[in-house]
């Protein structure tokens, strides 16, 4: 037990980090798909990136972004814009992710890399696959908030609009 | 079903123009594999000889070209034997083009250049000596380069792209494409309309500042700020403009109109996103310029931008986006272009609004092929102006697309 409760006191023991990440970004995802876009700001650094791509322009090295805030303020924005100015039929998403992969990177930082899918849902039922990829993020320790999000999208498609964040 | 087009003339637009698959097949025919250009990529695309792409024009797939001596080519992305796709590729570099079927051959002009096994093997086999294959050949285009856009033509008959344009859309033309260029990415918005719905939405001066409310709150464009609205000749072609000289007046919020902002006080807490430097020196802050029957072009403050409107039956349309800057651009000016593409596209702060409205007009004409739109702000005007209250840019759509389609 004493061995159990050091693994869960220090962040850099593998399985204990890999589940902490793990929940960070079940918790996102569970933040976007329950409608509660205002705190998905508090998921980044205050000067934290976050980046939607698509997997052709990674390749391609082409730096545009489909949506891109640098820091928390960007991000907010993009919440009051959604909820106040934008236009858009009301829409949910349910996320899915696995194939989690992770690597400490220093004291401060982990990288991870994971799949998602992303089911968009109509007020009608009309349910589509509207995205699938993978998150490639910096995370920072041991306050666990995205550094970095970067959201690689497999196709260059997107259906009618993007309006709530992947 | 009511064919003819309502009394009323350039004022109205019947909903069967966005529902009809005979007239889907015509628009093909008649326009997009007739006499007008067809936007296929950016020049930088094709930059080294031998590359090329894979495209459409209007239904054809098509391959766009750069050959080892540096002219541009277009050619029907079929082979001359069975039909099958030449290129599978989206974009790369080639020596050559073989179909993958039965390995028939094409240099980068289309030119079908071998037939495997075409004399046969040990004196059996192969086509007999006055075999024609070629008589199938896949169709080429005219293509033409202007400003680092390449436009492509099936038809003999178009004029030639600068006399397309036209003396009143050129010159606007012109002023964003002041130096090479460099492609920042690419992405498809797929729209859930007829493609004319988008078109019309793209010569629309009068909706921008009343859907969108991103441009009416920040002031980035209104009705009441200084601006203007070209129409090409034909009525096919626009440009509209508005300066970037701040707008102070309250007659959206006197109107009560919902872009206004409302009681809600929306202020961005990041307004570094919309800092716009005046790069091409002539004080415009948005310029949307279209050519018939899919093209656009857009300078949204620093944000640059080719957007190829391809049909995809009579209720999807692909959307491809290019976005670009210039060769020479600093760190500074890539971070802007960066952060002002937020502006469009398919999470577009303003794009993403047109996605969804001209969506709602296919779903809410479903049932209404025998009413038409009112198009009547400014009269029943074709033609250039400084208002921009007015829908003299649609019905110019509806002209050029009435003239070529003889309705």
């Amino acid at each position: 037990m004493e061995g159990l409760a050091r693994l869960h006191a220090d962040l850099k023991t593998d399985v204990t980090l890999r589940l902490a990440v793990e929940e960070l970004h079940a918790r996102y995802a569970h933040a976007l798909d329950n409608d509660e876009l205002e705190h998905w700001p508090e998921f980044f650094t205050a000067k934290g990136r976050y980046r939607i791509t698509t997997a052709e322009n990674e390749a391609r090295g082409l730096p545009l972004a489909v949506l891109y805030a640098e820091g928390q303020a960007m991000l907010r924005d993009r919440v009051a814009s959604l909820r106040h100015a934008n236009i858009y039929e009301p829409q949910r998403y349910r996320h899915m992710l696995s194939a989690l992969l992770i690597e400490q990177e220093n004291a401060h930082t982990v990288r991870s890399i994971a799949n998602f899918v992303c089911l968009r849902i109509m007020e009608n039922g009309e349910t589509l696959l509207f995205a699938s990829g993978r998150y490639v993020d910096r995370i920072t320790l041991p306050e666990l908030r995205y550094d970095e999000r970067v959201v690689i999208c497999d196709s260059r498609r997107f259906d009618t609009l993007l309006a709530i964040p992947l | 079903m009511e064919r003819s087009w309502p009394v009323e003339g350039a004022t109205r637009v019947p909903y069967w123009v966005y529902q009809d698959e005979e007239i889907y097949r015509e628009e093909q025919r008649r326009i997009f594999h007739g006499p007008t250009w067809n936007y296929l990529c950016l020049e930088a695309e094709l930059a080294e000889p031998g590359s090329f792409l894979t495209t459409f024009l209007g239904d054809m797939p098509l391959v766009v070209t750069r050959d080892a001596k540096g002219a541009l080519h277009a050619f029907e992305n079929r082979c001359a034997h069975r039909g099958a796709l030449i290129c599978m590729q989206a974009r790369g570099r080639a020596e050559r083009f073989s179909c993958i079927y039965h390995n028939w051959t094409y240099d980068h002009a289309g030119n079908l250049t071998n037939v495997a096994f075409r004399k046969g093997i040990a004196g059996k086999g192969g086509m007999p000596a006055d075999a024609h294959p070629e008589s199938q050949a896949p169709k080429k285009l005219r293509v033409e380069a202007i400003h680092g856009l390449v436009f492509g033509t099936l038809s003999a008959e178009t004029p030639p792209l600068v006399q397309y344009i036209g003396p009143e859309i050129l010159p606007r033309m012109q002023r964003v494409m002041v130096k090479p260029l460099k492609v920042l990415g690419t992405y498809t918005q797929v729209l859930p309309n007829n493609w004319k719905l988008y078109m019309d939405n793209v010569k629309d001066t009068y909706h921008a500042s009343l859907l969108h409310v991103f441009f009416t709150r920040f002031r980035i464009n209104r009705l009441t700020q200084k601006g203007g609205v070209f129409v090409s000749a034909d009525g096919g072609h626009h440009c509209t403009y508005t300066e970037m000289i701040e707008d102070r007046g309250d007659a959206y919020e006197a109107g009560g109109m919902r872009s206004a902002g409302g009681a809600h006080d929306f202020r961005l807490e990041a307004p570094e996103l919309l800092e716009q430097v005046d790069e091409l020196g002539d004080n415009v802050s948005i310029q949307i310029l279209s050519l018939f029957p899919g093209f656009v072009l857009h300078q949204i403050r620093n944000s640059l931008a080719a957007r190829q409107v391809v049909p995809k039956g009579i209720d999807r349309t692909e959307l491809n986006w290019t976005l670009f800057g210039f060769v020479d651009d600093d760190e500074a000016m890539l971070r802007r272009r960066l952060l002002q593409a937020n502006l469009v596209g398919p999470a577009g702060y303003i794009s993403m609004e047109d996605g969804a409205a001209t969506g709602f007009v296919q779903r809410g004409v479903a049932a209404s092929p025998d009413r038409a739109s009112v198009i009547e702000m400014g009269g029943a005007h074709i033609g250039s102006g400084d208002s921009r209250v007015t829908e003299t840019a649609v019905r110019g759509l509806w002209k050029a697309w009435r003239g070529y389609m003889q309705i």
